[in-house]
């Protein structure tokens, strides 16, 4: 036991929303089915503010005995995880009560798995990661398949499960190695460990296996196998919310195992991480060159982000934590503002998904084709936009650190990967107009226009991320 | 001290010969009961081992839930376990090749073990001085680590909600059990009298 303290506020959010949870559990049980759908949906949306606000109110500390922290760090990255979860069943909302989805446990299964993903990045013990990490995957799972009566859906729920119990099993077997090797789960007891010079064997088997369970979480190559059959097999709305508030969580969580309990052998594990980086770039971004399915492409998109997110974990400074949480503030506008023009592309009632489908956009809905076409920039990573400057940072810190190889095969492959994000927008502005979409709802349009918003403001006011993401930054290393 | 050595033999060796009698009897119905008997033992030795509200916690959760369960299932399913167990010959080589490695690492962890004074004094305390069994346990569930316990119950609750999202499912045409309109239903609805004329049938 590192601290001796219960300090029950500290948790008061988590608290709040999976008390939250459980209610609407009731009322939806109580209220018939499924005709409490939308309200099931708009109260999970209202008590994610009413917990970001208290995240942001939260007198913070360590808590539970050396279990938990609520530091700002955790801070940071659970408002944008809640902005994610919350973004992501407004989103499902209309899409569900069309595709006949509308069941109100699905709202619930988000909400419980953003507790799990909250008290992933306040873990500061194996024990509590583990569960938290559990709760998220479950219930991430069960959403998945929750159409339980197309091919695709249950598919899709069912590798994801089998293979997230292995990537689980591979976490657990390194926690294990690490625990029997050093006599401890707590992360600051590890650290006083870790600092003490000379790493065993079997902590560093523990180590890797620890690593590859949290890489197949994120994605990251060469544990990603499943990511472009889940996302395009899983409905839209869901496949827009595991492309965001999970990997945010996952990646923080990385962070956290990296830099706190093992920041003290930066030199044993850089390699790895450059080394997954390396490939999570090169296959997000030649992967993706030969994709027609546009949620396909959404996926090796993201496998690319999260390479370039690890890019800034590899530096292992102070400085590339704060890269990566402003890249992971950046990536959650940007993709939740794609998946936004995603879950547009209806065409007679029905849903299409070929980058084809989006031929002549610009001259059936020139708003929605100018919207993409900014999104798209900014995912290539061209400057002004948001997205510039996410990969900007991340690679001034590895070059900082000396990593400048990495940083160069970082550029590359971001040039690579332009071209299919400019193939979109060429698609929309150069090709011959096929027919018009149906007409966007009012939730969608505001989304995509806030999206676009802040990728085009943010040179101008880069200041309430990037400070927020320093103070965060500075927790995790303690200072 | 001749009374709890004695009990401990009765209970062991009848949780011994109850186990191998769960996977030898060819009665799925008998394999259940006798595993019922074994966890009876075994909630015994835990008695003896002074975690008397382990043992309790064995006998209801065990054989009050977990094998009636088991019991269910077994009587519901209607398996032919005799079926299932005629490849039992060709997997025995492979089986024994199991069981000796594992006996042979039994062996090695045995060999390597001492029971020193330390341990000899840990065992003879199974919890803290001055307090008794479900303090401790609650002290550890309840204050050490109620966060993780928690956790835990929420991750068993998206569990059960996932199951049912996944698999309860409302058929057309099951007729349910509805007693309200079960009892409503009068001799109109469900008799019609018709008048046959003679001699043409219906």
């Amino acid at each position: 036991m590192g601290d001796t303290m219960l300090n029950l506020w500290a948790a008061l959010p988590e608290m709040f929303l999976a008390v939250a949870a459980l209610a609407l559990l009731m009322f939806g049980v109580f209220a018939g089915k499924d005709k409490a759908f939308r309200t099931v949906s708009w109260a999970a949306v209202v008590a994610m503010l009413v917990t970001a606000f208290l995240v942001i109110m939260g007198q913070g500390g360590p808590a539970f005995f050396g279990q938990f922290v609520a530091d700002p760090f955790a801070q940071f990255c659970k408002v944008l995880i809640l902005t994610g979860s919350a973004l992501g069943i407004i989103m499902s909302i209309r899409y569900a009560e069309r595709e006949r989805m509308a069941r109100f446990e699905f709202p619930i299964l988000i909400t419980l798995a953003t507790v799990g993903m909250m008290a992933m990045v306040s873990a500061t013990d194996m024990l509590s990661l583990y569960l938290g990490l559990e709760l998220q995957s479950l219930a991430l799972y069960v959403v998945a398949a929750i159409r339980r009566d197309t091919v695709r859906a249950t598919e899709s729920g069912l590798k994801y499960f089998v293979l997230g119990s292995i990537a689980s099993g591979m976490l657990l077997y390194g926690m294990s190695m690490v625990y029997g090797f050093t006599g401890t789960t707590n992360f600051a007891v590890l650290a006083g460990v870790m600092a003490e010079g000379s790493l065993s064997v079997g902590t560093l088997v523990g180590l890797a296996f620890m690593f590859a369970g949290l890489c197949f979480k994120v994605s990251a190559v060469p544990f990603h196998m499943w990511t472009p059959d889940v996302y395009e097999g899983a409905p839209t709305p869901v496949t827009a919310f595991f492309a965001v508030a999970p990997k945010i969580a996952g990646l923080a969580l990385f962070v956290r195992v990296a830099m706190g309990p093992f920041a003290g052998v930066v030199a044993d594990w850089q390699q790895i991480i450059v080394l997954i980086s390396i490939l999570s770039m090169l296959v997000g971004a030649f992967a993706a060159l030969r994709q027609e399915n546009i949620k396909r492409l959404m996926a090796y998109s993201s496998i690319g982000h999260v390479g370039f997110a690890l890019v800034g974990l590899a530096a292992g400074t102070q400085d590339g934590v704060q890269a990566i949480l402003v890249y992971l503030g950046i990536y959650l506008v940007m993709n939740i503002g794609t998946f936004a023009v995603i879950l547009c592309m209806r065409r007679n009632e029905r849903m299409v998904e070929d980058i084809v489908d989006l031929s002549g956009l610009a001259k059936t809905k020139p708003m929605m084709a100018a919207v993409t076409a900014i999104l798209m920039f900014s995912m290539a990573g061209i400057p002004p936009l948001a997205g510039f400057f996410g990969k900007f940072y991340v690679f001034k810190a590895a070059v900082d650190s000396g990593l400048i190889t990495l940083a160069v095969i970082g550029l590359v492959t971001s040039v690579v990967s332009a071209y299919y994000y400019l193939r979109i927008i060429k698609v929309m502005y150069f090709d011959e107009p096929v027919e018009d979409f149906d007409r966007n709802g009012t939730e969608m349009n505001v989304i995509m226009a806030v999206a676009t918003i802040v990728m085009l403001a943010f040179v101008f006011f880069p200041n309430p991320l990037t400070d927020s993401a320093a103070v965060a930054a500075a927790a995790l290393f303690g200072n | 001290m001749v009374v709890q050595a004695l009990a401990f033999y009765l209970f062991a060796s009848i949780a011994v010969i109850a186990a191998t009698l769960v996977v030898t009897v060819r009665n799925p119905v008998h394999s259940v009961l006798w595993l019922i008997l074994t966890f009876f033992n075994a909630a015994g030795l835990f008695v003896l081992l002074g975690a008397e509200f382990l043992a309790m916690l064995l006998v209801v959760v065990y054989v009050g839930a977990v094998a009636v369960l088991f019991l269910f299932v077994v009587m519901m399913l209607d398996i032919n376990f005799t079926e299932m167990r005629e490849g039992f010959l060709n997997y025995l080589p492979i089986g024994i090749l199991v069981a000796v490695a594992l006996f042979v690492e039994l062996a090695f962890v045995g060999a390597t073990w001492a029971l020193t004074d330390e341990k000899v004094a840990a065992l003879g305390k199974p919890t803290p001085d001055g307090i008794n069994n479900i303090e401790a346990l609650g002290n550890l569930i309840y204050t050490d680590y109620v966060y993780v316990f928690q956790a835990s119950g929420l991750v068993l609750l998206v569990a059960m909600i996932g199951a049912i999202v996944l698999t309860l499912r409302h058929r057309e045409g099951v007729r349910r059990q509805n007693i309200s309109e079960q009892v409503r239903r009068t001799r109109a609805d469900t008799l019609e009298v018709k008048k046959v004329p003679v001699g043409r049938g219906i």
